[in-house]
């Protein structure tokens, strides 16, 4: 047995359940753009407050109109009393034809003990309505002459005997009290129709003006993120509030773009002088398990090897951890005025035996002391770095540095410099060498990480120093200049 | 001495605490935070290594904790984060000494020794003496056999931290930190040069030795080996 019909019927309430599924979720969309909220809002405070104002003017006017009402019955029962009292029954009859005959007449009528109608304008009561004895007009429901029709009205009335037993009713149609209610009415109905008009027309203005600018911008950045780097945000030219946001923000690209070049050849670098030590690395542990086993000096030698390496790696790591740290300055916000001269008496005490070690000679030349404002150990430590590099890099042939290093006051700068005798460096990389792992080719059998200039410089940087270098001929001298604090 | 190490990582603590036994000393593990935290209260301990990073609690915080009821136990913070705000951090927080990771085995039983000796009262001797060198604190005097020797302000306070950790092993970096005040690590071996240096005005001419290169670690002073 097959089962066409069920499979058959169900697409159509499926795609139907669907398709209002869509829609809601498409108002759910809509509703959540800030255009239709705002148009809403705009349309339920004022749709709100215009009712408030059509309710207030319409009760008021009916209550005055009301009591207009009341008065005029008032007046019509005195006045046909007093008919009454001074003619007799004759009399008021004819006072009432008189009145009943008037262009906007109220309703007048007069029936015997009997209930019999004697006199009035009206054409059919219900059965009482003359019954009770009224001290205020009440409502009461009533058929009219109109042009030879009987119209359905409604009146307030006011009933009352005389003293033969005959009852008169006296009454103000109150047709005209609603026409002015509907008259308001309608106002607000205008009124109303206004209101969506002009929440529509706020809603077309602010999504195609306003919104529509935001919306260019959200797809502009999402196209960034999406990897288009070198995208940018549309910019009108009106010089408006968005046009500003929109200059700021690509500012702000740009210069983030820069960072980005500047990071990916840091770590193109990274990946180059970290990559050769580590392949050195494995290669001698590879030596080590190759070793034959009664071969433990082969073995021994290679994890002594294999440790030496590991501890330059760490030494390279901490060296790039300790630059982006610098870098990002917030690690050393809390700066002392410290004295570089002290600073520089101590390193150049720490490496004085070092270079008379090797043949060389150091030389210390400084006066008084020197303030700054900064971080001793950083200072120290960019300091060192340059010595280092200066009885590294200073050796001629079997010639080797006097290396020298200055304190100074210049002005309001404290110049600290190091000075080696050596061959010195070619004028076209004088800026590169501060660049991480930049290594010259001439100085690429030295040992050294290729961090130790950075370093400096991301310390002069936090430090808002500068740095010169110069040729020391023979050699090379780097001038820190650091502003002095008092 | 016994040592409780407060440590995450099995496998470094398992090479902790086998390096540690080796050295003679007896070894409690830890290995989150809670743990860290019941033993020191509870335990009885000469030295704590205590990784700062914890699983369920910083490590700081047990140490902060323990100076808070009074606890002295020094107290080696390691961390994988080694610059020098991190390094005051972990200090102000009731530390001892600070060692930043990936660290030498040779240089955590170094610090390790070094604190639990500091910790032991009569740390305020006025000499040191070792076999016949004295160092007088007060008169900054060295003599050897009677014989004075004379010494840069800088080579004293180098002479006095070994004599001070006398029989333990000192490395580089402890001297850098204690004698220099330095928290970085120069790319030169500057010590090793200021070491021999200290070495020919002590040892040269004497036939015993006092002033001992300890392979892969660093110097200890100690009369010779018998």
């Amino acid at each position: 047995m097959t089962t066409p019909a069920p499979s058959a019927a169900r697409p159509a309430p499926r795609s139907l359940g669907r398709r209002l599924a869509e829609a809601g979720a498409a108002l759910r969309r809509l509703s959540r753009t800030t255009a239709v909220r705002l148009s809403l809002l705009y349309l339920v405070v004022f749709t709100a407050f215009s009712l408030f104002l059509v309710i207030v003017v319409t009760h008021d006017a009916t209550r005055i109109m009301t009591r207009q009402i009341h008065e005029a019955i008032d007046a019509d029962v005195e006045a046909l009393q007093d008919q009454y009292r001074r003619g007799g029954l004759v009399r008021l009859v004819y006072a009432l034809e008189d009145r009943s005959r008037r262009p906007d007449a109220g309703l007048f009528y007069v029936v015997d003990v009997a209930g019999n109608p004697i006199a009035g304008n009206v054409a059919e009561l219900p059965p009482g309505a003359l019954a009770t004895d009224d001290t205020a007009p009440r409502s009461l429901d009533y058929m009219r002459f109109d042009g030879g029709k009987e119209i359905h009205h409604v009146a307030l009335v006011r009933a009352f005997a005389l003293d033969n037993g005959f009852r008169v009713l006296v009454g103000r149609d109150i047709g005209e009290r609603e026409r002015v209610r509907a008259v308001f009415r309608n106002a607000f109905r205008y009124v109303a129709v206004l209101m969506v008009v002009i929440a529509g027309l706020t809603w077309w203005f602010l999504s195609r003006r306003v919104l529509r600018r935001i919306d260019q911008v959200s797809a502009a950045s999402r196209r960034i993120v999406d990897g288009d780097l070198s995208g940018r945000l549309p910019v009108s030219g009106s010089g408006d509030e968005f046009d500003r946001l929109a200059v700021g923000l690509n500012d702000m690209l740009e210069r983030i773009g820069e960072l980005m070049g500047g990071v990916k050849g840091v770590s193109d670098a990274i990946a180059h002088d970290l990559k050769t030590p580590l392949t050195r690395l494995r290669n001698r542990a590879e030596l080590a398990l190759a070793a034959s086993d009664d071969d433990d000096e082969t073995r021994r030698a290679a994890l002594e090897a294999t440790l030496e390496e590991s501890n330059a790696l760490i030494r390279t790591f901490d060296a790039l951890l300790m630059i982006s740290r610098v870098e990002a300055g917030r690690a050393f916000t809390a700066a002392d005025p410290v004295d570089v001269r002290e600073i520089a008496g101590e390193v150049a005490e720490l490496y004085e035996p070092v270079a008379e070690d090797e043949g060389g000679a150091f030389t210390l030349v400084a006066d008084g002391p020197v303030p700054v404002s900064g971080n001793r150990e950083l200072i120290a430590q960019a300091l060192t770095n340059l010595v280092d590099n200066a009885l590294k890099h200073g050796r001629r042939d079997d010639h080797a540095p006097h290396v020298t290093l200055t304190v100074a006051r210049a002005g309001g700068r404290a110049l600290l410099s190091v000075a080696d005798d050596g061959p010195g460096v070619d004028p076209a990389d004088r800026q590169r060498i501060f660049e991480r792992f930049a290594r010259l080719e001439a100085s690429r059998s030295t040992p050294g990480s290729g961090l130790g200039l950075a370093l400096v410089a991301a310390v002069m940087r936090l430090h808002k120093g500068e740095i010169t270098v110069e040729d020391a001929a023979p050699g090379l001298r780097i001038v820190l200049s650091l502003p002095v604090a008092e | 001495m016994r040592i409780l190490i407060v440590e995450d990582d099995r496998e470094a603590a398992t090479y902790l605490v086998k390096a540690l036994k080796e050295a003679g000393h007896s070894v409690e593990h830890a290995a989150d935070g809670d743990d860290g935290a019941h033993a020191v209260e509870t335990g009885s301990f000469d030295v704590v290594v205590m990784d700062r990073m914890l699983p369920r609690r910083d490590g700081l915080s047990i140490v902060q904790e323990m100076r808070g009821r009074g606890d002295q136990t020094p107290v080696l913070v390691l961390s994988a984060l080694g610059q020098v705000d991190d390094r005051v951090d972990g200090l102000k927080a009731g530390g001892d000494d600070y060692l930043a990771k990936p660290y030498a085995i040779t240089e955590l039983l170094a610090r390790v020794e070094a604190l639990a000796r500091r910790h032991r009262p009569g740390d305020v001797e006025t000499s040191y003496r070792v076999g016949d060198l004295v160092l007088d604190r007060l008169s900054h005097t060295v003599t050897r056999a009677g014989e004075e020797i004379v010494l840069q302000p800088r080579e004293f306070r180098l002479l006095e931290y070994l004599m001070k950790n006398a029989g333990q092993v000192v490395t580089r970096t402890m001297l850098l930190e204690n004698v220099w005040d330095y928290h970085f690590d120069p790319q030169t071996n500057v010590i090793d040069v200021h070491m021999s240096r200290l070495r020919s005005k002590i040892d040269k001419g004497q036939d015993k030795p006092l002033l001992h290169t300890v392979r892969g670690a660093g110097y200890m002073v100690r009369e010779a080996a018998k």
